[in-house]
């Protein structure tokens, strides 16, 4: 299982971080990712795999300031 | 013409000469000039943090008035020059920093090298991510203060603050963007601010 944002989703093997992004609808020019308490690179989401009881944290930016 | 002295004396009077030497010593960089980093510059420069690095590459327009800290005087100037020149108003004696730039991913590390904390005050949530991954990625050690969401009016208790790590914070109701109707207003941007504001003076204090 993993964690992101608090709820809990199923590990899928092979999955890199870009790629479990897309598939929560989150656009990934927007975020900043934890994982396991460290902020992810960017150039280190679509070459990073998600490993199983994962924590991620994903904050997404919204417009306006 | 106040001197020095007597600014530095009223804020001690305030805060106690323990908490002033503390802010004074504070360097903080606000990135945006807006909504959120014209008010955010307006509380830090009032209660005497020593050290203000201001940027922004835009002028200001005679829609920001409707939540910006800027006058009529003020349209068509750039936004750093417009906000010095009122900052300098409420303390001469605090150091200004401008830059008049876009932050982009090469400029990122020489602007924040100095500061203590960024505060990201963007309204392009393309920019506030870069921002915010850069400063995580190249400086971990510095206090990052970033918003999201304070489009609109009504909902005051939906705006907070949240710790994402014991560097990251992040103010706002994390969902509400402009939109027909429901656009950015000084009140709850003002109260946005604000908590970038406290955030930054808590983090300067502890």
């Amino acid at each position: 299982m993993l964690k992101v944002n608090g709820k809990e989703l199923n590990y899928v093997p092979g999955t890199t971080i870009a790629e479990l992004l897309e598939q929560l609808n989150y656009p990934v020019a927007r975020v900043a990712v934890e994982r396991n308490g460290e902020i992810v690179p960017r150039k280190m989401l679509s070459l990073t795999l998600v490993e199983d009881h994962d924590v991620l944290e994903v904050v997404s930016f919204v417009g306006g300031g | 013409m106040l001197t020095r002295e007597e600014i530095n004396n009223a804020l001690e009077e305030r805060h106690t000469k323990e908490v002033q030497n503390r802010l004074t010593k504070a360097r903080v960089a606000i990135a945006g000039l807006g909504g959120l980093g014209s008010n955010v510059a307006f509380a830090l420069a009032r209660i005497g943090v020593g050290h203000l690095h201001l940027i922004d590459f835009d002028k200001v327009d005679i829609t920001n008035l409707n939540r910006q800290q800027y006058f009529m005087r003020h349209i068509g100037m750039y936004k750093t020059d417009a906000l010095r020149a009122e900052l300098t108003d409420i303390n001469p004696y605090l150091e200004i920093k401008t830059d008049c730039v876009k932050v982009t991913e090469e400029n990122l590390p020489a602007l924040f090298a100095q500061a203590g904390i960024i505060c990201e005050a963007f309204d392009d949530p393309e920019a506030k991510a870069m921002l915010a991954n850069g400063i995580l990625e190249l400086y971990p050690e510095k206090f990052l203060v970033a918003a999201s969401g304070m489009a609109g009016y009504g909902e005051s208790n939906a705006i907070h603050t949240r710790r994402i790590t014991e560097h990251f914070y992040l103010c706002g109701d994390e969902k509400t963007e402009p939109s027909c109707g429901n656009g950015l207003m000084a009140p709850r941007v003002a109260i946005c601010a604000a908590h970038e504001a406290n955030l930054i003076t808590e983090l300067i204090l502890k």
